[in-house]
């Protein structure tokens, strides 16, 4: 019998893995994919409680992160567009104009 | 029916503003000149108005409250004007004098490039003056106070590419400081004394109606008054706050005769004036305050001796003459220093005028030959008078009334002042030997002026001798008035014992009777003892001329002769009795040295210390923290996930 | 048989979004993105949620992969961008591992309460789970779905803006 814990217990590995992603790597794109990972991690735990639970809310929340990540796919690339034509990279290492 | 009062103020405000804020747009010399004067003009019309409403209208005293001030408490305070024989007569001065002056200044001035810089500060001053005389309680009176210091500093800065200028304002503004300290504080004194009896007042009127509640002759209002003679002391030049007048000189010659002759130096004998019912009240005050006038007239006419800038003597000489009038004050003959301060504003504005034409023309001279020789120094005068005819008998008439020679109207107030000064309860004979003293200092040293200047070989240097020329009508035109009225001014008060009605004293008597009433004329002598003292002192007079005379014109190397014989004198008295040097020893020294102390251990080292210690320890906590801010938004990153472990780890472990 | 195979896509599901991370190449991240994507449709399948799993597909491996892709032939590193790969690599997996301890702990020890809602699997299977969703979606959080649908344009004119040549 699979119970809501297996599902939780997936989601926190993905959720973990995203996030090295997020921390390790320098492509941006590539850290950009880790994050829909993470988001999709959480996506699974609304899914499974809404089922545990017996109510649509947790699902219909995940409509509403897939909003924000399709907006944030929108603009996050838009931004890496503008960012690489000015600095010809898109490496995080190169993202340092918010410091002192 | 005095309802257009507020206008004798508004003219000159209006005229300041003008000029101030447009005149440099303007550019023209005559129409800025003309606001000015025209300003003055059309205030001293109003003003004769009112005075001549006065004079037929029986009640004398009169309040126009133009608008609320503020209220505080208990304390009601009006834009309040006053109208009174007192500040009538002042402000008949104050506007007669000073449109002569403005219109004076129109040449004087000409071509100077703070031409319309100048006429907007005459304006202001005269506003101030104007507040100061009408201004019917203390606080409105104290803006016109506070008003004209302001305006003598800006005038006697004048020059402002000139240090020394600069050096003589700020003295000036200074000294004028203890002065309104002084002020202040008895100002403040009294209102809480009054208070104390439950009537919390400034009003003049009220103040003077109600002064019986306090003690005549007690502690408190010794102190009032002192302190209120302190204020006086400040703005008129006495003993011990005498210094500024005479670097009060650095000021455009227009200004020292308005200013520092005419009319503000007068404002603390006015002031007097205006409390003298507090005064009267005041035995000991009285007594102060006519050992200073007495001193300071003495003092003042010495150093007048040895002086050879003709507006420095002119300078000692309002100082001395001002010490007149104080003299008079300390001797209850109330109506009689203004008499002989109106007298004398008439005379000696005329005598600085005629001293600012005369040095007009050696600037003009000496221009003209590119020379730099001193314009100011009587050294380098003489035998002016065939070259400026106008300004020589104007000054000369002048001199004459200044000297106290019958007829002329020094005379009568000076005259009326000594008898005071022997006869009254608070007189002495002291005091009338030293007042007839100065008397004939004032003769010799104000003639040894018009010898040096006007009289004798032209010591001119020779290229600039024949560049000298008479004045333009803007000039001579205020001479002219100017000395006329030195000369006739003084028939509105002729004393009763020489035949005269005194309608001068008659008119301020409901100023000044009540205070009066309180000193006996005639407690030293009778008739016959003021008619030899009037000989005695006409007598003296004429014996200064005759010095003069002597010393100046017959037999010039007189002078040099004795300067030699008594040198210690001499120097002593050249250098103004040390006075400045006292007064840098005593007080500007030691002031400095504990500025100085304080700025190096206590500005420097605590004040600076803490707000640098505090800037450095922030800069240091700046420092260290700045290296948490890559930029990298990794580390941001990093920080979230951190700060989500925590708080994630303290549900789960906590 | 269930749990066979929901431990056969969850080992899927773990390596792909592993290989996400360890790719040098930002294509084949993309590609082992679809891939983890892919399991979990399959989960909300198992999870009787038909309906997330195809919009899991239409607007994940369907819409933004397709972006994503778009974006890196478009900037065409070819080889240099294989030379930056990592940064940080202790520090970031100390850190994750710390978030997998966590996380874990939090869900071994946590207990998931409050079961018993009114949409069990009877009513998923009677009504259907997508009407079910439409009537919550349209119904009672209509609201929400409107600001949602803003948002969206919002982020199209602001990712025009960003991304246009000149301003």
């Amino acid at each position: 019998m699979i119970t809501v814990t297996h599902y939780l217990m997936l989601s926190a590995i993905l959720f973990a893995i995203g996030t090295l992603g997020v921390l390790t790597r320098k492509n941006a794109i590539v850290v950009f994919m880790c994050i829909e990972v993470m988001l999709n991690s959480v996506n699974l735990t609304f899914v499974a409680l809404s089922r545990h639970v017996g109510n649509l809310d947790g699902q219909i929340f995940v409509f509403f992160v897939m909003t924000v990540a399709a907006a944030e796919a929108a603009v996050g690339l838009a931004l890496i567009i503008a960012f690489y034509r000015n600095r010809e990279s898109i490496d995080v290492d190169d993202f340092n104009m918010l410091k002192w | 029916m005095y309802s257009n009062l507020w206008l004798i103020p508004f003219f000159p405000l209006l005229g300041a503003i003008i000029n101030g804020l447009f005149g440099k747009k303007i550019k023209n010399e005559a129409i800025i000149g003309s606001i000015g004067t025209l300003a003055m003009f059309l205030s001293f019309l109003v003003a004769t108005q009112n005075f001549f409403r006065l004079i037929g209208d029986s009640q004398k005293v009169h309040e126009i409250v133009l608008a609320s001030w503020m209220s505080v408490g208990n304390l009601q305070v009006n834009w309040e004007l006053l109208l009174d024989p007192l500040s009538a007569v002042m402000i008949m001065v104050v506007t007669g004098v000073g449109t002569l002056i403005h219109l004076y200044s129109i040449g004087y001035m000409h071509g100077d490039p703070g031409f319309y810089r100048f006429f907007s500060y005459l304006n202001l001053f005269a506003f101030s003056m104007l507040m100061l005389v009408l201004g019917g309680n203390a606080l409105v009176m104290f803006i016109g106070w506070e008003g004209v210091g302001l305006c003598s500093y800006l005038l006697i800065g004048f020059y402002i590419d000139k240090k020394s200028a600069g050096d003589a304002a700020k003295k000036a503004f200074v000294v004028n400081r203890v002065g309104d300290f002084g002020f202040l504080c008895g100002l403040l004194t009294l209102f809480w004394a009054l208070g104390s009896h439950g009537v919390w007042t400034i009003n003049f009127v009220e103040i003077a109606a109600n002064a019986h509640l306090l003690e005549a002759g007690g502690v408190l209002i010794t102190v009032v008054t002192l302190a209120f003679f302190l204020g006086a002391t400040g703005k008129s030049a006495q003993i011990p706050l005498f210094t500024w007048l005479p670097d009060a000189m650095e000021g455009p010659t227009p200004v020292s005769a308005l200013i520092h002759a005419a009319t503000m130096v007068t404002a603390g004998v006015y002031m007097i004036g205006r409390m003298n019912i507090l005064f009267a009240m005041a035995p000991s005050t009285m007594l102060t305050i006519a050992i200073i006038g007495a001193a300071t007239a003495f003092l003042a006419a010495s150093i007048g001796f040895a002086q050879n800038d003709i507006k420095r003597v002119l300078a000692y000489s309002t100082v001395s003459q001002l010490g007149y009038m104080f003299l008079a004050m300390g001797v209850g003959a109330f109506s009689a220093g203004i008499f002989h301060l109106m007298t004398h504003a008439f005379f000696k504005a005329c005598l600085f005028l005629g001293s600012g034409s005369v040095i007009h023309a050696m600037h003009h001279a000496y221009h003209h030959a590119h020379l730099h020789d001193d314009p100011q120094d009587m050294r380098n005068m003489g035998g002016l008078r065939k070259k400026m005819p106008i300004t020589y008998w104007t000054f000369l008439l002048s001199t004459i009334a200044i000297a106290g020679v019958p007829l002329f109207s020094g005379f009568f107030s000076k005259d009326e002042i000594l008898w005071w000064s022997f006869g009254s309860t608070a007189g002495h004979p002291i005091f009338w030997i030293i007042a007839v003293a100065v008397a004939g200092m004032t003769a010799f040293y104000m003639f040894r002026l018009v010898f040096m200047t006007f009289f004798g070989e032209q010591r001119t240097d020779a290229r600039a001798r024949d560049h000298i020329p008479e004045s333009p009508w803007t000039i001579t035109v205020p001479l002219i008035i100017l000395a006329f009225l030195a000369v006739v001014g003084g028939y509105v008060g002729v004393p009763k014992i020489l035949g005269g009605g005194n309608h001068f004293g008659e008119f301020l008597n409901p100023v000044f009777g009540h205070a009066q009433e309180l000193y006996d004329l005639h407690a030293h002598g009778s008739h016959a003892v003021e008619y030899t003292l009037i000989a005695l002192s006409v007598c003296i007079a004429l014996f200064g001329i005759y010095m003069a005379w002597l010393m100046y014109m017959k037999n010039p190397k007189l002078p040099a002769e004795f300067t030699a014989k008594f040198a210690g004198v001499y120097r002593f008295v050249f250098n103004k009795w040390y006075i400045d040097e006292l007064y840098d020893f005593l007080f500007v020294n030691p002031c400095k040295r504990i500025g100085t102390f304080l700025w190096r251990a206590f500005d420097v080292r605590i004040v600076d210390g803490i707000v640098n210690g505090c800037a450095w320890v922030l800069k240091g906590c700046g420092a260290g923290l700045r290296y948490t801010q890559t930029g990298y938004m990794y580390n941001y990153a990093v920080a979230m996930v951190v700060g989500v472990v925590v708080i994630v780890g303290f549900y789960v472990f906590g | 048989m269930e749990l066979l195979l929901f431990y056969l896509v969850a080992i899927a599901a773990i390596a792909s979004a592993f290989f996400v991370v360890k790719c040098r190449n930002p294509i084949n991240s993309a590609l082992n993105l679809v891939t983890t994507f892919i399991c979990l449709a399959v989960y909300y399948v198992m999870l009787e949620s038909p309906f997330m799993a195809a919009i899991q597909i239409i607007v994940y491996a369907g819409a933004i992969i397709v972006l994503i892709i778009f974006v890196i032939m478009l900037l065409n590193f070819g080889q240099k961008v294989k030379g930056r790969y990592t940064h940080g690599l202790a520090a970031g997996g100390l850190v994750s591992a710390l978030m997998l301890l966590v996380g874990s702990q939090f869900v071994r020890f946590g207990e998931a309460t409050g079961t018993g809602g009114e949409i069990t699997s009877a009513v998923l299977t009677e009504v259907g789970h997508t009407e079910l969703i439409g009537r919550a979606l349209f119904l009672d959080f209509v609201l929400p779905f409107e600001i949602a649908a803003i948002l969206l344009l919002i982020a199209i004119v602001g990712a025009l803006i960003i991304a246009k040549q000149k301003v």
